[in-house]
């Protein structure tokens, strides 16, 4: 069992909700939002490391990845400075299939493991296509968090969720990361289809935009992940903001 | 490893392979859709109703079959006989119709309401208008900003036939960066829109279903090839981008051992000669991409090719030798739009000058051969932008 899978059950079974934020690698700043994160009450942190074609992001998170491209940002870049974050929360990374494919599965999951990384997110690697790096994952201890969406008809659910390690990102609407006015209803609908099948953690992501709607989700879901909202906070105001909005979202979610 | 094809023109496999290029890397919100599009798809090809009906509307509308042309003044220059397959006589001015009528009857039988497109020079972009306007779909298409610019007069066109069209500032702000908004806007609105792919680039089945709709080309071809000349063509040559009009050229020949296929690559977006695998919107193919797998902007003077991938079948013809992809320069290209507007009275599309350029480059080494040349689209397009280039040594105002 994995470090995030260990953690957020036995956190879960205490009565906590988790939270995990998403930050831009290589953004300036990058590194003290996410120690600020992990000071406020952060469960775990989702690092992204920049692609050149987001096609899961929305503005906020692109325009991020952008700037730290330009910047000369890479993946070995951010990866270097993971040890150097010195929080004792668990890091997964948000990153698209190609930075993977390039260096191959078995490389990039030992890069990962190297740096201390726990877990993988990779939002264009679809369960189907999943094989090569699954298995590269699991055998450097690398947990692969599966996504899963409002659109899978119900036999797909299981499948996803069997394959998921840590936790399961469950989409929370039809479209890319990014703010939204309200909490979508699928997001609520799907985590409990997610709940009744599978005993893996589940955690709302895309489109929880604010406290109140990270309370909402968590009325259902085991968590919640927050990105365009945490970024957006970065590029704005710095670090200190983020790790303000993460005590925030950690108050309403420990409300109940 | 799986078992290769029967023949090249065999359908990819179940995951969507041509060899170890293709597949489906999506978001999760989309595996159901490309599914649903998948079973649409074959179940549609497969009924004869459907296809009588693309036919009915390719005969009546888009003005198949397109004539094949012999041009003896520049095959005389060139010492080859060259034949054009004339796709820049369809209505709208080239092969995509071929495409775009398929899909949007598709779309149509699928139930959707809208469909989304990205395009380049925006010749997709009209053609997807035009089928739209023609089938009552609601119509957005997304466009580079840098490509808006460019090609002002397809996106005038585009909104007199009712069409959307959204700029795009993101990224490189061309074609690649069209790609991934008309992505985007397909994942947050999969339910009712359907998306229309402008080449043999994307997720299974969008390759291989563009490739079937544009392998009317070939399959025109090789039956007017025999009946003009009497056998096969010794080369085919058609430009590539994403590569739609050379596959679907191809498709009528790829199973003729004695036909040389020839996809010819903008110097600035070889994705096949200058790239290596990767995966990008959607499926694993050859990629222009630095050292760690940063997608990199392709540059061509003409806006339908800087694309920095290619379609899956491509690369699988590339691997096993099936196909060459060499690559011509913007200089050369330029100098084969004057020669065979010169030669022959027809101005090519600046994608086909690369197909043109490729030959004048390389006919001393096929002396006396059967060429056959996809024009894959007029010129009519690029003629502002081509103006501009050439004003002084013509004496015009630009």
């Amino acid at each position: 069992m994995g470090r995030i899978d260990e953690e957020f059950r036995a956190k879960r079974a205490a009565g906590r909700k988790l939270l995990v934020p998403y930050i831009t690698g290589g953004y300036p700043g990058w590194q003290d939002a996410i120690r600020a994160c992990a000071a406020n009450g952060a469960d775990a942190v989702e690092i992204g490391i920049p692609f050149s074609d987001p096609v899961m992001d929305g503005p906020v998170i692109q325009a991020a990845s952008q700037a730290a491209l330009e910047a000369g940002v890479t993946p070995t870049s951010v990866l270097d400075e993971v040890p150097n974050l010195d929080v004792d929360i668990p890091l997964a990374v948000m990153t698209y299939y190609n930075l993977v494919h390039h260096p191959g599965p078995e490389r990039f999951a030992a890069n990962l493991a190297r740096a201390g990384i726990s877990g993988a997110i990779l939002p264009d690697l679809p369960l189907e296509e999943s094989g090569p790096w699954c298995e590269a994952a699991d055998a450097n201890g690398i947990e692969t968090i599966m996504l899963a969406a409002p659109t899978a008809p119900d036999e797909r659910l299981p499948l996803v969720a069997a394959r998921a390690r840590g936790f399961l990102y469950s989409v929370g609407l039809l479209g890319v990361t990014g703010e939204r006015a309200s909490l979508a209803d699928t997001a609520t609908a799907l985590a409990a289809r997610l709940k009744a099948i599978t005993d893996v953690p589940v955690l709302v992501g895309v489109g929880v935009s604010n406290a109140e709607q990270a309370h909402q989700a968590t009325r259902v879901a085991d968590g919640v992940i927050q990105g365009a909202s945490m970024v957006r906070r970065l590029m704005e105001s710095g670090p200190d903001a983020v790790g303000d909005y993460v005590a925030e979202v950690r108050a309403a979610i420990d409300a109940d | 490893m799986n078992p290769p094809p029967a023949t090249l023109s065999a359908p990819p496999d179940q995951t969507g392979r041509f060899g170890e290029f293709g597949g489906r890397f999506v978001p999760e919100t989309l595996v159901p859709a490309c599914q649903e599009l998948e079973a649409a798809f074959n179940d549609a090809w497969n009924d004869p109703g459907f296809r009588q009906e693309l036919h009915d509307v390719h005969v009546q509308y888009s003005g198949r079959p397109s004539i094949l042309t012999e041009c003896h003044n520049l095959g005389e220059q060139l010492g080859v006989r060259l034949i054009l397959k004339r796709e820049d006589l369809n209505h709208t001015g080239s092969h995509k119709i071929n495409n775009v009528i398929g899909q949007a009857l598709l779309a149509k039988r699928m139930g959707k309401k809208r469909i989304v497109a990205d395009t380049g020079a925006g010749q997709h972009g009209v053609a997807s208008a035009t089928a739209a306007a023609l089938m009552g779909l609601e119509c957005k298409v997304y466009m580079g900003a840098v490509d808006v610019e460019r090609q002002a007069l397809n996106v005038f066109r585009m909104k007199l036939l009712g069409a959307e069209v959204e700029s795009v500032e993101s990224g490189s702000r061309t074609l690649k960066d069209a790609v991934n908004e008309a992505m985007r806007h397909w994942v947050a609105n999969v339910s009712d829109t359907y998306f229309c792919l402008g080449s043999v680039v994307g997720p299974h089945p969008y390759p291989y279903m563009v490739r079937q709709f544009q392998s009317i080309i070939g399959d025109e071809a090789h039956e007017q090839i025999v009946e003009m000349t009497g056998a096969m063509p010794d080369v085919v040559v058609a430009c590539v981008g994403g590569g739609s009009n050379a596959m679907g050229l191809f498709a009528g020949f790829v199973d003729e051992p004695s036909t040389r296929l020839v996809g010819v690559e903008p110097a600035g977006g070889a994705a096949v000669g200058r790239g290596t695998p990767g995966v990008v919107h959607g499926s694993r193919s050859y990629l222009m991409q630095d050292e760690v797998g940063q997608v990199e902007e392709a540059l061509s003077i003409s806006a339908g090719l800087d694309y920095p991938g290619v379609g899956p079948e491509h690369a699988h013809l590339a691997a096993i030798g099936r196909a060459e992809y060499p690559n011509v320069t913007d200089a050369e290209v330029i100098d084969a739009f004057r020669l065979l507007s010169e030669t022959e009275g027809i101005i090519p599309a600046l994608e086909s000058a690369h197909a043109i350029a490729w030959l004048s480059r390389e006919a001393h080494t096929m002396q006396s051969q059967t060429v056959l040349l996809n024009l894959s689209g007029r010129g009519d397009k690029d003629v502002a932008q081509m103006m501009d280039i050439l004003a002084d040594e013509f004496g015009v105002e630009s």
